[in-house]
């Protein structure tokens, strides 16, 4: 099953309607509920760092072959210093993301730990794209 | 403790979504960063926040937390409710401080998280 949805850069009010719908998706399928709460946080918390930090985005999201896969590509800045992006605590965040609760520098390693595989790329000047891998049986 | 005894210790009117009223809360979290809401693994976990806007709400469907005392009498919006309706998430508007919310819940028995 593939699902497609897109995001405008700067649209809080909406912030997280597309991971709410994955969760009703997920429930739907009957997927392990702790696994599902694990997909859904990673998914919500990139999908505020497009509305945060980005132009526009487009969410991907396969559930197939035993994993649920989801790419979260956007045009932005980049990151143009991944390795420091990830570290807790570092954030770019503007005075009005923080205003919304976030923009502390944990998105990115939240998302690491609710996935089973995380891959960034990131062109700075075009956008950066973020692939999160959840295998539905655990250990598989 | 159910949802409407954490209105009635915390001099809470609940706001909307009276249907889980008694629903048991066991463990409460007070944070204002939603990032480390979204961190909290367990159930039954009541949210006390300061921060009154959709995120909140958001991040409470998210982390499965099902009920948020909003501190220090902050008005709930109408965006903030309609959101809350769909999500079925019960809004608490408490006049105390959060860190007498805390306190007064802490006191009769609600555990904290760590």
């Amino acid at each position: 099953m593939q699902y497609k949805y897109k995001i405008a850069g700067g649209d809080f009010a909406n912030a997280g309607t597309v991971a709410s719908s994955v969760k009703k998706t997920l429930r739907q399928l009957n997927i392990d509920h702790s696994i599902s709460k694990r997909v859904v946080i990673a998914l919500y918390e990139g999908e505020v760092n497009v509305v945060a930090h980005a132009y526009s985005g487009i969410i991907d999201v396969e559930i197939e072959n035993g994993r649920i896969r989801i790419l979260i590509s956007d045009r932005g800045p980049g990151i143009p210093d991944i390795p420091k992006a990830m570290e807790e605590g570092y954030s770019t965040a503007s005075p009005q993301v923080r205003e919304m609760g976030f923009g502390a520098g944990m998105g990115l390693s939240n998302m690491k730990k609710n996935s089973d595989i995380m891959n960034i790329t990131s062109t700075p000047g075009e956008g950066t794209a973020v692939e999160l891998i959840t295998y539905l049986e655990p250990n598989e | 403790m159910t949802i409407s005894e954490v209105a009635e210790r915390t001099n809470g009117r609940i706001v909307c979504c009276g249907n889980n009223t008694e629903a048991e809360i066991e463990y409460a979290f007070s944070s204002d960063l939603m990032s480390d809401v979204l961190k909290v693994e367990k159930e039954n976990v009541l949210l006390i926040t300061g921060l009154t806007n959709l995120q909140a709400v958001r991040t409470s469907e998210m982390s499965e937390i099902n009920c948020i005392v909003f501190a220090r009498n902050k008005k709930i919006g109408s965006e903030i409710i309609s959101l809350a309706k769909e999500t079925g998430i019960t809004l608490i508007e408490s006049p105390y401080s959060v860190f007498r919310i805390s306190g007064e819940l802490y006191k009769a028995g609600i555990k904290p998280l760590f």
